[in-house]
């Protein structure tokens, strides 16, 4: 079983590869038809064997652990690449094999009679690649390997249009921004390393709770001895904060929409920015045994769900609503990690996934529709043109607003709930967030439905007279994903939440006293009593009241929000400035490294290579010959004299 | 019987006048040309002075030499000064500067 195993996770992992690097190098060979359709294939044959593989690990019970390549050795630290294959592997590598299955499959529409064609698929399949490293890695180096194989092909998506500026500087932020959390990240290899000894996933588990019980410190500033422990998560969790786009670094999250759609759908929503998220979950071992960490991670999810989904209610760019809106739910994922609800986190990953992939490839296809206009205030009444968008659509939002019997419904209110039961420094503050989180979803994903497929039609005359529904290939990835966005809720929540084992049991471990999911699986009667009990419960009156308050002030009284912004002027300009982050950012890091990087050309540059070792050299050569040159004047006499001098010179030195 | 030492003496004035007319001398190339035979011949006072003394006649053949040689290289120096006569129309040491880089 094991080899099974092992091959099979090796052709999931190397398929996309295979298929990136055929559509990659040979694109111009086998034309724009061949690069997608080896990638699809290759991709799609990558996705039914890992269903083999769900089905063998989640089914059958089996795991894998092994090595299949040692990278490097180095004095007593071996390098190695390996699998670690279960339950929590097998779930994630579905989720990715089955949305990068969908969106390649929807690029073929969306990305029709684009330059860069062959390209655009090379590096989907070869993220799809990375993406798969990282999960199935069963050491830290590996991890990493892979977290910044998708930071980079990230970085090439975003900048895919590569002729317009935003994108150059939305690429260029991802990356600055990125590049800050993987410091964090590689020191916390680091510190691994160094007090571990090594960077194999299982031996540093089994060595945790010894260095926990010796209480072992570390000195960060001098003075301070701090726990090695809490230091490791406190790093390894900035480490996610860049890729998982948590306050502070969230920043470039929103920019990365200069992408095309699919890679907004696939990268920045469905996969690469849970990585951070499956990064803590698989690292629980760790994280349960310090609680400062667990809060830390806890504050900082629970603060980004409220505050980014504030900023998203005042976006007009359809797109960046929705990019809002994943900040907000990997904030919501991010708080169950720190309430110790890791079964919860990457249940909201999965079901996250899949709405929210449907609501950026619906975005997408009313893009496509309005001749890759973004601007909401020109759409309007889309409901008319495009009937299945529409439908997708609004199930992509009832998900994202936690109405039941919808798919976020059951994570959402599993991760509200654990958060309410835990007891971690903060979880109170961190309740009121996430509840009211509930509410502010509801509002921005119905505003924008609202306005977008309701109201009045905007657009002018010519664009509507072409409006239309988009062609198969681009809605039928859409119906596919719909399904589990509908289904996928009530079908996994109970073995993978409330179980007994649940389903993540062997691979995340939750400290004693923290278990929050017994406390709330206790009140659990399953999925049907838990959709009927709703009614009474907090967070659905509050999601409701945000489509309520989104209908009433789109639909029923369009006037309400202009007199809102008129009246709360202040707020409205918070959220617009988005806190203040960006300028935040651009004064500081921009015009701070500008000014520095002035500073080192003028002094470091110009004054000192420049002028003192290029041009002083030849200064030196010129001065040193000047002096030497008068030497040799070309009178006889003077050479005769020297000469006369030298030997009375030598004479004396002999004689003497 | 005259002492080594006042053979030696008349030599290094000799040898003193001849370093004197090359060093002073910036007028006529003839005369730098007879300041080296000049400084020639004091060597050879030297030579012949040794020799006699040490009763080793070696050092007067050496003197045979550097005559023979001397006065080829007079000849050549002669030669050189014309030529350069011819060209620069002058023996003025110090206008003959040329010899730099």
């Amino acid at each position: 079983m094991a080899a099974t195993l092992h091959n099979l996770s090796l052709a999931i992992v190397i398929l996309p590869l295979i298929g990136g690097l055929i559509a990659g190098l040979f694109g111009k060979k086998i034309g724009q038809s061949g690069a997608h359709w080896v990638t699809i294939i290759l991709v799609g044959i990558s996705f039914f064997l890992s269903l083999y593989l769900l089905k063998l690990v989640v089914l059958d019970g089996n795991t894998y652990n092994g090595t299949i390549y040692t990278w490097a050795i180095s004095g007593s630290f071996q390098f190695n690449v390996g699998f670690l294959i279960d339950n929590l592997t097998a779930l994630m590598v579905t989720t990715v094999t089955f949305v990068s299955f969908m969106v390649h499959i929807y690029s073929v529409g969306y990305m029709k009679g684009d330059g860069g064609y062959q390209r655009f698929f090379s590096y989907i399949s070869c993220f799809t690649f990375a993406m798969l490293m990282l999960v199935t890695a069963n050491n830290f180096l590996q991890l990493f390997f892979g977290w910044e194989g998708v930071g980079l092909v990230s970085y090439l998506l975003i900048g895919f249009w590569y002729q317009r500026e935003a994108a150059n500087f939305g690429s260029l932020k991802a990356f600055i921004a990125n590049r800050v959390g993987d410091f964090g990240f590689i020191l916390a290899i680091s510190a691994i390393l160094n007090y571990f000894g090594t960077v194999d996933y299982g031996q540093v588990f089994a060595q945790v709770p010894a260095i926990a019980a010796a209480q072992q410190t570390m000195t960060v500033i001098p003075g301070t001895a701090w726990s090695v422990i809490t230091v490791i998560c406190i790093l390894l969790f900035i480490g996610a904060m860049g890729k998982s786009a948590q306050m502070p670094l969230h920043v470039w999250l929103p920019e990365s929409m200069e992408g095309p759609t699919p890679i907004s759908a696939l990268i920045h929503a469905a996969t690469m920015v849970t990585a951070g998220i499956y990064m803590v979950a698989r690292m629980s071992p760790i994280f349960s045994f310090s609680q400062t960490a667990l809060s830390v991670v806890l504050i900082i999810g629970a603060t980004g769900a409220l505050f980014t989904g504030l900023i998203a209610i005042v976006q007009h760019d359809i797109k960046r609503v929705v990019a809002y809106s994943t900040l907000s739910q990997l904030g919501y994922m991010v708080a169950a990690l720190g309430a110790s609800a890791y079964s919860a986190g990457i249940f909201h990953l999965m079901t996250h996934a899949c709405f929210k992939a449907l609501l950026f490839l619906s975005a997408g296809s009313v893009i496509i529709a309005m001749h890759h206009d973004q601007d909401m205030r020109n759409m309007g009444n889309l409901k008319k043109y495009m009937p299945i968008t529409y439908i997708c659509f609004l199930i992509g939002a009832l998900a994202l607003a936690a109405i039941p019997p919808f798919a976020g419904f059951y994570s959402k209110d599993a991760i509200i709930e654990a958060v309410h039961a835990s007891n971690v420094p903060g979880a109170k503050l961190a309740y009121i967030f996430v509840l009211c989180g509930s509410f502010v979803t509801a509002l921005y994903i119905f505003r924008a439905f609202f306005y977008a497929f309701h109201t009045k039609e905007r657009m002018d005359e010519k664009l509507r007279s072409q409006l239309k529904e988009s062609e198969w290939v681009v809605w039928l990835p859409l119906v596919i994903l719909a399904i589990p966005s509908v289904v996928l809720g009530a079908f996994l929540i109970k073995p993978m939440l409330f179980g007994d084992p649940s389903l993540l049991s062997n691979s995340v471990l939750v400290a004693q006293g923290q278990n929050v999911l017994q406390i709330v699986g206790k009140d659990f009667h399953g999925p049907w009593a838990m959709m009927l009990h709703s009614v009474t419960t907090l967070p659905f009156w509050f999601a409701v009241a945000g489509i309520v308050v989104a209908w009433v002030s789109y639909i029923l009284m369009p006037g309400l929000p202009q007199q809102l912004k008129k009246h709360l002027g202040f707020g409205y300009q918070v959220l617009v400035h988005k806190y203040g982050f960006d300028d935040f950012n651009q004064l500081v890091f921009v015009r701070g490294c500008q000014r520095l990087a002035k500073w080192c050309f003028l002094v470091g540059d110009v004054k000192i290579v420049d002028n003192g070792m290029v041009n002083g050299s030849g200064r030196l050569i010129t001065f040193m010959s000047a002096v030497t040159r008068k030497l040799q004047s070309g009178y006889l006499y003077h050479y005769a004299f020297a000469m006369i001098i030298g030997l009375l010179a030598i004479l004396i030195w002999l004689v003497f | 019987m005259m002492s080594l030492n006042a053979f030696l003496i008349l030599g290094a004035i000799l040898f003193g006048i001849s370093f004197a007319g090359i060093i002073i001398n910036r007028r006529n190339l003839i005369i730098l040309l007879m300041c080296v035979e000049l400084m020639l011949l004091a060597v050879n006072t030297n030579f012949i002075a040794f020799s006699h003394y040490l009763n080793d006649t070696k050092g007067q053949i050496f003197v045979f030499f550097i005559l023979t040689v001397a006065a080829a290289e007079a000849a050549i120096g002669l030669a050189i000064l014309m030529v350069l006569f011819r060209n620069r129309r002058t023996i003025n040491v110090d206008e003959l500067n040329s010899l730099k880089g």
